[in-house]
C-alpha cells in the first residue's frame, strides 16, 4: 500500500514538472503537449491506441518467449559441451559487435512488414543477455554439489537437470528481468523500420501528421506496458526463486 | 532388510584400501611418496594441519581427481575399482535447497535415473531422527538437522566405502557428539575414512588413527576399547591429549 502511494507521488511529481515546464517555458503543443492534452488524446483515441498496443504486446511476448527458450537452450548446450563453448561462444561475442538495430532493415527486407521481423528483433535483442546470464549461473554450480553428483555416478544430463539447472535459476531470472525491458525496444525498432501496425508505427504516423499529443499518448502507453511487463516478469521470477527454497 | 538397517549387503563387502603416490595441483606438489592403508570395515581417522593434503587425498579416493596430477595407485584387497563403491560426506551439507529433505535423500537415484526407493528413504530419514521433516526444504532446518539429512543421503547410497571430510566440524559440541554416535552406529561394517581437525573425535571414533604432516603419516595407537568410545573415558581423553601433542609438535 505504501509502495502504491509512493508510485502515485512519483507520478504526480513527474506530471507536475511536465505541466510546469510546458507553462513556464511556454512550449508550443507541437514540441511538448501538456499532460492534459496527452490525456485527452489518450482518451479520445483509446480504441486506436489499444489496437496498436495489442500488436506490439503480441510481438514482445512472442519474442520474449522464443528468446528465453532459445537463450536458455543455448546456455545449457554451452554448459554441457566444451566444444560448443570453444566454437559458439566467440561467435556469440562477435555477433554482439554488430548493432542489432542495423539488422532491422535486413529483416524487414527478408520477412516483410508483418509480425515476423519484429518478433525476431525482440528475440535477437534479448537472446544474448538471457544466454549469458543463465550460462554464468550454470558454470557456477557450487563445487560440493557437483562432487556429490559425480560420486553418486550421476549421468551428465541428469546432473545438469537435477543439480546445475535448478542451481542456476537465479541467473536465468536476472537474464529474464533484463529481457523484459529489452524486448519492447526490439519490437519498436522493427516497427519503425517497416510496419502497418503497432505502437512504434502509430508514433511515426502521428508524428508525420503533426499529432504530437497522440505520439506522446502512444509513448506513454508503451512506457506503461514495458513497466508492467518488467514488473510481471520480476514478480514471476522472484516467486519461482523463492518457491525453490521454501 | 539389511539395506534398511544401514549395513552393506553381502555383495558389497567393505574393502581395505591402500594409497601410494603423490599429488600435484597446478604444478605444486601437495604430497609425495605418501602411503596410506585403510583397513576394511573400520573407522580410519586422518588428522593434520590445514594444507597438508588431507582433502586432496580424500578427493583422489572419491575419484574426483581430474585436476590432480602425480603418480599414484589406489588399490583394494578385493582388486575391484573404487568407482561406484564410495559415498562422500563433507563439512558443507551440500543439500539442494530446492529439494525437500526426502528428495535430497533420493538425489542419487535421481541423477542415476534409477527408480526411487521411497520406503527406504523414509526409514533412513527416521533413523537420523527427522521422521517429521521429510517434506521440508533444507532452509527450514537447523545446521545439525541439515547434516543429519546429509547423513541419511550418504546412507541411502549404501556404499561399502564412506569418505567423510570434516562432516561434523561446523556443529556445536553437543550436536557433534550426537552425530558421531549416530554415524558410528549407522556406518558400522563399512570402510570409513574420516578427516577431522578434532583430536577428541579421532580418539572416540578411530580404529586406525593417522596424523598427516609435511613428512608423511604418523600412526597413533587409538584406545584399545571398541568404538564408539565415551568422550569422557580416561583412555579417550589420554589419546586426545596425545594427538594434540603430536599435532603441536609437528614441524
Amino acid at each position: 500500500m505504501t509502495r502504491l502511494v509512493g508510485v502515485g507521488v512519483v507520478v504526480g511529481i513527474i506530471v507536475g514538472l511536465w505541466q510546469a515546464l510546458v507553462v513556464l517555458a511556454d512550449l508550443p503543443a507541437f514540441i511538448l503537449p501538456s499532460p492534459m492534452r496527452v490525456g485527452q488524446a489518450l482518451w479520445g483515441n483509446a480504441e486506436l491506441i489499444a489496437g496498436h498496443a495489442m500488436v506490439t504486446l503480441t510481438e514482445v511476448l512472442i519474442g520474449l518467449g522464443l528468446g528465453a527458450i532459445l537463450g536458455a537452450a543455448t546456455a545449457i548446450g554451452l554448459a554441457m559441451s566444451p566444444l560448443a563453448r570453444l566454437v559458439v561462444r566467440p561467435m556469440m561475442v562477435l555477433s554482439q559487435a554488430l548493432p542489432v538495430f542495423a539488422l532491422a532493415p535486413v529483416l524487414t527486407l527478408w520477412l516483410g512488414y508483418g509480425l515476423g521481423p519484429k518478433v525476431i528483433m525482440a528475440l535477437l535483442i534479448i537472446y544474448f543477455p538471457v544466454t549469458s546470464a543463465f550460462f554464468d549461473g550454470l558454470m557456477q554450480t557450487p563445487r560440493g554439489m557437483l562432487d556429490l553428483g559425480r560420486v553418486m555416478q550421476g549421468r551428465r544430463w541428469q546432473i545438469m537437470r537435477h543439480i546445475r539447472i535448478p542451481a542456476a535459476i537465479p541467473g536465468l531470472a536476472s537474464g529474464l528481468r533484463l529481457a523484459a525491458v529489452y524486448a519492447p525496444i526490439g519490437a519498436i525498432i522493427g516497427e519503425w523500420v517497416g510496419a502497418s501496425q503497432g505502437l512504434g508505427y502509430l508514433m511515426l504516423l502521428a508524428n508525420g501528421r503533426a499529432k504530437i499529443d497522440l505520439m506522446f499518448a502512444a509513448l506513454l502507453v508503451l512506457a506503461v506496458m514495458t513497466l508492467l511487463l518488467h514488473l510481471g516478469v520480476d514478480r514471476l521470477c522472484s516467486y519461482v526463486v523463492r518457491r525453490q527454497e521454501n | 532388510m539389511t539395506a534398511a538397517t544401514g549395513l552393506p549387503g553381502a555383495e558389497m563387502r567393505a574393502p581395505a584400501i591402500e594409497f601410494r603416490g603423490s599429488a600435484i595441483i597446478g604444478g605444486v606438489t601437495v604430497f609425495d611418496g605418501l602411503c596410506l592403508v585403510i583397513p576394511a570395515g573400520q573407522w580410519t581417522c586422518l588428522l593434520g594441519p590445514s594444507g597438508v593434503g588431507k582433502s586432496t587425498l580424500l578427493r583422489i579416493l572419491a575419484g574426483l581427481d581430474d585436476d590432480i596430477d602425480g603418480d599414484r595407485t589406489v588399490s583394494t584387497n578385493d582388486n575391484m575399482d573404487l568407482d561406484g563403491r564410495v559415498a562422500l560426506m563433507a563439512q558443507q551439507d551440500n543439500l539442494m535447497p530446492w529439494l525437500t529433505v526426502r528428495d535430497n535423500v533420493l538425489l542419487g537415484s535421481r541423477v542415476r535415473r534409477e527408480p526411487a526407493d521411497m520406503a527406504r528413504a523414509d526409514v533412513l530419514i527416521a533413523q537420523v531422527g527427522l521422521a517429521d521433516h521429510g517434506h521440508k526444504k533444507p532452509g527450514a532446518l537447523s545446521g545439525g538437522q541439515r547434516q543429519r539429512v546429509a547423513l541419511a543421503r550418504t546412507l541411502m547410497e549404501d556404499r561399502p566405502v564412506v569418505l567423510l571430510d570434516e562432516p561434523f566440524s561446523a556443529l556445536d559440541a553437543r550436536i557433534r557428539a550426537e552425530m558421531q554416535e549416530l554415524a558410528a552406529r549407522l556406518f558400522a561394517g563399512r570402510t570409513v575414512c574420516l578427516i577431522t581437525h578434532d583430536p577428541g573425535e579421532a580418539a572416540r571414533l578411530g580404529e586406525t588413527v593417522y596424523v598427516m604432516g609435511r613428512s608423511g603419516l604418523t600412526a597413533i595407537d587409538p584406545p584399545p576399547t571398541p568404538v564408539i568410545r565415551p568422550y569422557d573415558a580416561p583412555n579417550v581423553l589420554a589419546c586426545q591429549g596425545q594427538l594434540l601433542r603430536v599435532l603441536r609438535e609437528m614441524p
